[in-house]
């Protein structure tokens, strides 16, 4: 049994996403595995944006079950159940379950955890660095309410509070190198460190999974480096589980543990890094040929 | 240096001269039928045409003029702009004047009762200054308050005077209300309620108005933009509409008079021995009331924009700021963006609904026409004009905006026969200039006096953020 099927914190279920009468994603099953890097690739237009829009609850899926396990695997019984309940989240024996499809999207961010970054950056750019992150950790700081008094009136139990959060940003700024432009705008930083910054934002919102449209895209090969690690960094030191889109091949192959590869909008391969490398149908959907003519290809590339 | 550079030399002057002279014929030209005639009635009789020409020849001659200067100067082909880096000297005086700035502008506020008294030599003759001063403070909190809606959460509100108007018929539907008199005089004295209505009054007006911004947000927060605003504008006629056809509650157009006057926390401000004057040795004045509304509308705007500084730096108002940057982001790190908009509409309502109690309380009569689309713009156009979301700037707009259209009234020098004659009545040209100062506002400073926004935390050093990366929001 694979890694992700035996411990998945995502199980996707015949996704289909439907505008008019456009198919953009059609019947995609896979797992996400829990502390693993899972890479979604594909041409473009495959449909890839459009299944992190759906995760992320900025679509509502025209057909199919985002189950989410927080904690601890959920058997197939308790997400059946869930199902039938009706219901979108649900406490189990060490953690908790949530039907993605069924949450709008500021609570996919805030009850399921499930934090995003986006293709084109979207950082407050009018603030500067520091507020960016103080900002990511707002479900935490209301938690006694949006005009909480202690927040009003400033009491001690309210600073202790937000002198956590500063300390929570600061952390991060130092983890991307950014903590002598702490109080400098977002939009004036240069794009490498905007893309970290962006990651680093939806990190301090304290998600168990974080997925990344294009973390890569825009950047030199020595900004491409420091991504993977910082990318390896979230894996290793917090419990989020990664879900990214990219077509930068020397960051997915460099840090995946599973690929998922679209094409058309329907799932073509999934597997290991080694896997995918040799699999002839994404060979065939990367350099463009016909399945018939595959093993032609496969002979003049060697594999 | 060049040839075409200099404006010494015969092309440029040579063509400085057929452009002024071309501007002249166009403008006498155009004038001609339009200034040149003129019809006038003479008590009944026909009509009398009478010509103008050297008037027409006149502003010909101003146009020309002045397009010959501005060739010359401005407009000379071939002029690059020096632009010289300020100073440092300078950039350390305008900050050291920064940081004074606001400690002297309140403490301004906090004596402009005195200056006023004493520079016009009493206190009867001070009514005038000190009624300016009240009327100004109130639009400088009415901007702070929708300042929070506007240019913090971005949310553009063409209707905020409905809860102006909330607050004040609030007060006035109270205050006048027998049966609430027939209740707390039973409770607590006859005179209680007449004394003690405004300082009741006053938590239930904000309360009210931020209701009314829970009600109209709920439906309308779903838009965006420009359809936020019409609807907003909508909202802001139909509760108009309502106070003028409810008659049975709102009397009508008629309004509600005889409202009770402010008191000093239950002193009335009477000739009478219990009244204000008597109890601390004065000799009675009207005018005390009016510098004790001077002070009540202090406090109040004081409130307003402690308030928002302090909400400013909790998550909420991180949360508009950020809301105003980017929607989608805000929902993407789980915002609730429906709340958070309710919110800064429901807290800029209240404030609204304080200043309309107060307004209420001033004038000691409410009608439905001080509350038309007007005020809004007014209360709009101060917030645009000061920039969004700077609360020095707004005050600022603020007394630009109302104390110069009043200060325009005084301008009688004008009405001297050898200028423009006493039928000239600059009030009426008021609203002309205060056009006038927009367009050059926008043209020259299109984010408003004060562009920057500063940040809210810092870890070393508090920046300004240039006014190219704040987002204006988009509803």
């Amino acid at each position: 049994m694979r890694s992700w099927d035996r411990d998945p914190i995502l199980s996707v279920d015949h996704l289909s996403m439907r505008f008019g009468g456009l198919l953009a994603v059609g019947d995609v099953s896979f797992r996400v595995g829990r502390g693993e890097v899972t890479a979604v690739i594909g041409p473009n237009g495959a449909g890839k944006t459009t299944v992190f829009n759906c995760i992320t609850g900025f679509y509502k899926p025209s057909m199919g079950r985002l189950a989410l396990a927080q904690g601890v695997p959920a058997s197939a019984a308790e997400i059946h159940d869930l199902t039938r309940m009706g219901r979108a989240s649900v406490k189990t024996a060490g953690g908790s379950l949530h039907l993605l499809e069924r949450l709008p999207d500021h609570k996919v961010a805030s009850v399921a955890k499930v934090a995003r970054t986006f293709q084109n950056i979207r950082l407050f750019s009018g603030m500067t660095a520091l507020e960016n992150l103080l900002v990511a950790q707002h479900m935490g700081l209301t938690e006694s309410g949006l005009l909480s008094p202690a927040a009003l009136f400033n009491l001690p139990s309210w600073r202790r509070k937000e002198e956590k959060a500063v300390h929570r940003a600061i952390q991060w700024l130092e983890r991307i190198n950014l903590l002598d432009r702490a109080d400098d705008p977002a939009g004036e930083l240069p794009y490498g460190d905007q893309r970290r910054l962006e990651i680093a934002r939806a990190m301090c919102s304290d998600p168990v999974l974080l997925c990344l449209d294009e973390p890569a895209a825009g950047l030199n090969p020595r900004e491409s480096l420091a991504l993977n690690d910082l990318l390896r960094t979230i894996r290793n030191e917090f419990a989020t589980s990664l879900l990214l889109i990219e077509h930068d091949m020397s960051v997915v192959m460099g840090i995946s543990d599973h690929i998922i590869v679209l094409e058309y909008g329907r799932k073509i391969a999934d597997g290991t890094p080694e896997e995918i490398r040799t699999d002839p149908r994404v060979i065939a959907a990367y350099l463009g040929v016909d399945e018939e003519a595959v093993e032609a290809v496969e002979a003049e590339v060697g594999i | 240096m060049t040839a075409t550079a200099s404006p010494g030399t015969p092309g440029v002057l040579g063509a400085a001269i057929k452009d002024a002279l071309i501007s002249a014929v166009l403008t006498a030209l155009l004038l001609t039928p339009l200034v040149g005639f003129r019809a006038t009635e003479d008590g009944g009789g026909p009509l009398i045409l009478t010509y103008r020409f050297g008037l027409v020849a006149i502003f010909a001659g101003i146009v020309a003029v002045l397009r010959l200067v501005l060739n010359l100067t401005l407009w000379r082909p071939g002029r690059t702009r020096v632009k010289r880096p300020p100073s440092p000297a300078l950039v350390a005086f305008t900050d050291r004047i920064g940081t004074a700035a606001k400690p002297a502008f309140f403490v301004l506020l906090v004596i402009y009762p005195v200056l006023a008294v004493l520079a016009s030599g009493g206190l009867g003759p001070s009514r005038y200054w000190i009624d300016i001063g009240i009327y100004i403070l109130t639009y400088v909190m009415l901007g702070w308050g929708l300042n929070i809606v506007v240019g913090l959460a971005g949310l553009l509100d063409l209707g905020y005077v409905a809860f102006y108007a909330v607050g004040a018929y609030t007060f006035a539907l109270l205050s006048t209300s027998v049966p609430v008199s027939d209740f707390f005089a039973g409770a607590l004295g006859a005179d209680f309620w007449r004394l003690w209505s405004f300082w009741v009054c006053l938590p239930a007006c904000g309360l009210l108005a931020a209701m009314w911004g829970v009600i109209l947000g709920f439906p309308v927060l779903r838009l965006r933009g420009d359809y936020l605003a019409i609807v907003t504008l909508a909202f802001g006629e139909i509760i108009r509409l309502v106070l003028i056809n409810w008659v049975d509650l709102t009397n009508g157009g008629a309004g509600i008079s005889s409202i009770p006057p402010i008191t000093f926390f239950g002193i009335p401000f009477s000739s009478g021995d219990d009244g204000f004057a008597a109890l601390f040795g004065l000799t009675f004045d009207p005018m005390h009331r009016n510098i004790f509304l001077y002070f009540i509308i202090l406090g109040l705007a004081g409130l307003t924009a402690v308030a928002t500084i302090r909400l400013r730096r909790m998550p909420v108002g991180r949360a508009w700021e950020a809301l105003r940057e980017d929607e989608i982001a805000c929902r993407s790190l789980g915002i609730n963006t429906t709340l958070t908009k309710l919110t800064a509409f429901s807290i800029g309502a209240m404030f609204g609904g304080f200043a309309g109690a107060f307004f209420a309380v001033r004038i000691r009569f409410v009608s439905p026409e001080s509350f038309t689309f007007l005020e809004s713009a007014v209360i709009l156009a101060i917030v645009v004009l000061g920039g969004l979301g700077s609360q020095i700037g707004v005050a600022v707009s603020a007394i630009l905006l109302i104390g110069g259209m009043e200060m325009l009234r005084n301008l009688t020098f004008l009405k001297s026969d050898w200028l423009l004659g006493p039928d000239f009545d600059p009030s009426l040209y008021r609203m002309l200039i205060f056009g006038f100062a927009m367009v050059a506002v926008m043209a020259w400073r299109p984010r408003g006096l004060v562009s920057s926004r500063l940040a809210t935390i810092f870890l070393k050093q508090r920046k300004k953020v240039s006014a190219d990366l704040v987002a204006e929001g988009h509803g």
